[in-house]
């Protein structure tokens, strides 16, 4: 706990000792580069897999350092790909307050607004409005979050995104309910790099963001900001009273978090060209807890193994029964909470520190 | 001559009921212990097994089957319980969901190897099938089976809690757990006990549930979202919250589906959302 005593000592110091790049974190970024050279023909999965990293990333952020339990994340991603896909839809927009008549008495109708929306398909509108509707999702939603805890918390986050999961095969006229958007039209990337059949175009696009997304949440955790959402997981009672105010606090990350899984879920949609309701299913909550969990939690690089690990696997696996692949979902779910409490990252870190331990 | 409104509130009370059956042991364990069980609905699902298995294989009469359900769910709980679910029971929400939630999903797997993925259908008993007249509305006779049952269980229960010793620990362990230890009441064999309960209660409901809302691997997750929803509508550990969140869901969901098809589930998520906002603790929950 020599680090701990840090804190204490000096807190500047230790979030600047935090912040420092280390080697390995430059050997791992410089590795996603090699899809390019080695497995040209995997891009399109390697796009899949820096998107679900993003999206791991934001789950992280809440759970891994706010403690926010979430079984409904899936909605903000769901909303980022909608946003994403219908934005590129041309559509006749008109607001209009239909004729009525109270007491034989008729009033005409009236149209507020009418006008042909020409559809925007450049990637970075649809990222932009994609983060915009989801950050409004979430900033709305943060102030429900914020009252609950436990159980009441989990069927919170469960019944929202169930609710827009239902509403989104609903509105039919919207989203195209089951059978998914159609007509989606993305345009190129910057005018210039159209979206190709073999990814090359779509991983560069979604590991930039990734990258880019992934300097701010590094930033973010290691400030006094970051510090404060880890007391509000370790003691929620505690940190109002040293004068950091839980709610607001996390409010504000649960917005930051929709936001990043809004641009996820964006990404899905430009660089596949489709959406459909499987953006904003449970399967999708469960499986990207699933993949922070594999990974482990509150520590930024296990979202980003974990939806390496998870992605390869599936892929791997594709061919067999998807019921026996969550059979082993389950099994290992089981194993990772009775021995692995950290995820592989945690289980990494422990037997690095036992050989140094051993040999030192 | 009745009008259809009644039949609606007939059949909204007897899904209600059989939902409660459901959800009943869970909201018990759960303020209890405190222990999210998301893989409650599996030993429903077992239950619902036992019985097709042993009235479509080994032609056992409907109503045998029923207590054999009961007891396969609750002695399966109980070996999960000893190996894997006491302890966590002090670990944080996130182990506990991903413990069950994993349990869950192997044994929709499970069910899946064993039985296939389609639905699975029995054969009620001839004095179960068809309708009673009741001044014009005519009313299932299998939902008045259910409601029958449904009551039994539920008086038994509150008698069993309200005037036995046991149930006397029970609610002991409910209000103040430290000091039903300290008064040496051994609150991790009450909680096995009631653990055991309340899963053989569930799959009591499982196999009851196949005539009316029909029994494929995905039950345990399907109904899940309705047994936490009643849970945390009616209040942890209350049974007779539990009733009347039950009853509410199950109206609501009849009646949207009846009234407003166009709505879908929408309506029950909608309920659940607005009761925890006006109350976090549930209807009938204390904290």
């Amino acid at each position: 706990m020599a680090t701990m005593a840090g804190v204490a000592a000096d807190p500047h110091a230790y979030l600047r000792a935090q912040t420092s790049w280390r080697p390995i974190e430059i050997v791992f970024w410089l590795a996603t580069l090699v899809p390019f050279f080695l497995f040209p023909s995997y891009l399109a999965l390697a796009s899949q897999i820096a998107i679900t990293a993003l999206f791991a990333l934001s789950l992280d952020l809440i759970l891994g350092y706010a403690g926010i339990v979430s079984l409904g994340h899936a909605a903000f991603f769901g909303l980022g790909a909608y946003t994403a896909g219908i934005i590129t839809k041309p559509a006749l927009v008109s607001l209009a307050l239909p004729a009525f008549k109270i007491l034989s008495f008729e009033f005409p109708g009236l149209e507020i607004v009418s006008f042909e929306f020409p559809g925007w398909s450049d990637p970075f509108v649809g990222l932009a409005a994609a983060m915009a509707v989801a950050g409004v999702f979430g900033y709305a939603s943060s102030f429900v979050i914020a009252r609950f805890k436990h159980l009441a918390l989990i069927m919170v986050t469960l019944g929202l995104g169930l609710l827009l999961h239902e509403a989104a095969n609903r509105a039919s006229w919207l989203t195209g309910g089951s059978d998914g958007l159609q007509g989606i039209r993305i345009g190129p990337l910057l005018g210039r790099f159209p979206f190709d059949l073999y990814g090359y175009t779509g991983y560069t696009y979604s590991l930039i963001v990734l990258f880019v997304v992934f300097l701010l949440v590094r930033r973010l955790v290691n400030s006094p900001f970051g510090l404060s959402l880890r007391g509000i997981r370790e003691n929620p009672v505690r940190m109002p009273a040293i004068g950091a105010p839980s709610p607001a606090h996390i409010r504000k990350v649960y917005t930051i978090a929709g936001v990043i899984a809004g641009m996820a879920g964006a990404m899905l949609t430009q660089t596949t060209g489709t959406a459909s309701l499987g953006v904003l299913e449970f399967q999708r909550s469960a499986d990207v807890l699933v993949i922070l969990i594999l990974g482990g939690s509150g520590r930024l690089y296990g979202g980003l193994v974990g939806a390496i690990i998870f992605m390869i696997a599936r892929d791997q696996f594709s061919g067999i029964n998807p019921q026996l692949w969550y059979f082993w979902i389950g099994v290992l779910l089981v194993t990772v909470v009775m021995f692995l409490p950290n995820g592989v990252l945690g289980g990494l870190s422990r037997l690095l520190q036992s050989w140094r331990a051993r040999t030192s | 001559m009745l009008p259809p409104v009644f039949g609606v509130l007939f059949d909204g009370i007897a899904y209600g009921v059989l939902l409660f059956l459901l959800s009943v042991g869970l909201s018990v364990t759960l303020g209890l212990m405190n222990f999210v069980n998301l893989a409650h609905c599996a030993f429903a699902m077992l239950g619902g097994y036992v019985t097709v298995t042993l009235m479509n294989t080994f032609n056992w009469p409907f109503l045998a089957t029923l207590p054999a359900a009961f007891v396969a769910a609750a002695a399966a709980s109980v070996v999960l319980e000893r190996i894997f679910y006491r302890r966590l029971y002090r670990a944080s929400d996130l182990d506990q969901v991903l413990l069950t939630i994993g349990i869950a999903f192997i044994s929709v797997a499970a069910a899946a190897y064993t039985f296939e993925t389609q639905q699975q259908s029995i054969q009620t008993p001839s004095y179960l099938r068809g309708s009673i007249d009741f001044f014009g509305l005519g009313l299932a006779r299998y939902r008045l089976f259910l409601i029958g049952v449904a009551l039994i269980i539920t008086l038994l229960l509150v008698v069993g809690l309200e005037y036995t010793r046991f149930g006397a620990k029970v609610r002991a362990s409910v209000d103040n757990q430290r000091m039903a230890r300290g008064l040496g009441i051994d609150v991790d064999r009450t909680f096995a006990s009631t653990f055991a309960l309340g899963s053989g209660l569930a799959g009591l409901g499982g196999a009851l549930a196949i005539e009316l809302i029909g029994l494929d691997p995905n039950f345990a997750f399907t109904y899940l979202v309705y047994v936490l929803i009643i849970v945390s509508v009616g209040g942890l550990g209350s049974i007779v919250g539990s009733f009347a969140a039950a009853c509410l869901i199950g109206i609501s969901d009849i009646a949207g589906k009846y009234y407003v098809p166009e709505l879908g589930a929408f309506l029950i998520y909608l309920v659940m959302l607005l009761v925890l906002m006006w109350r976090p603790a549930g209807l009938f929950g204390r904290r």
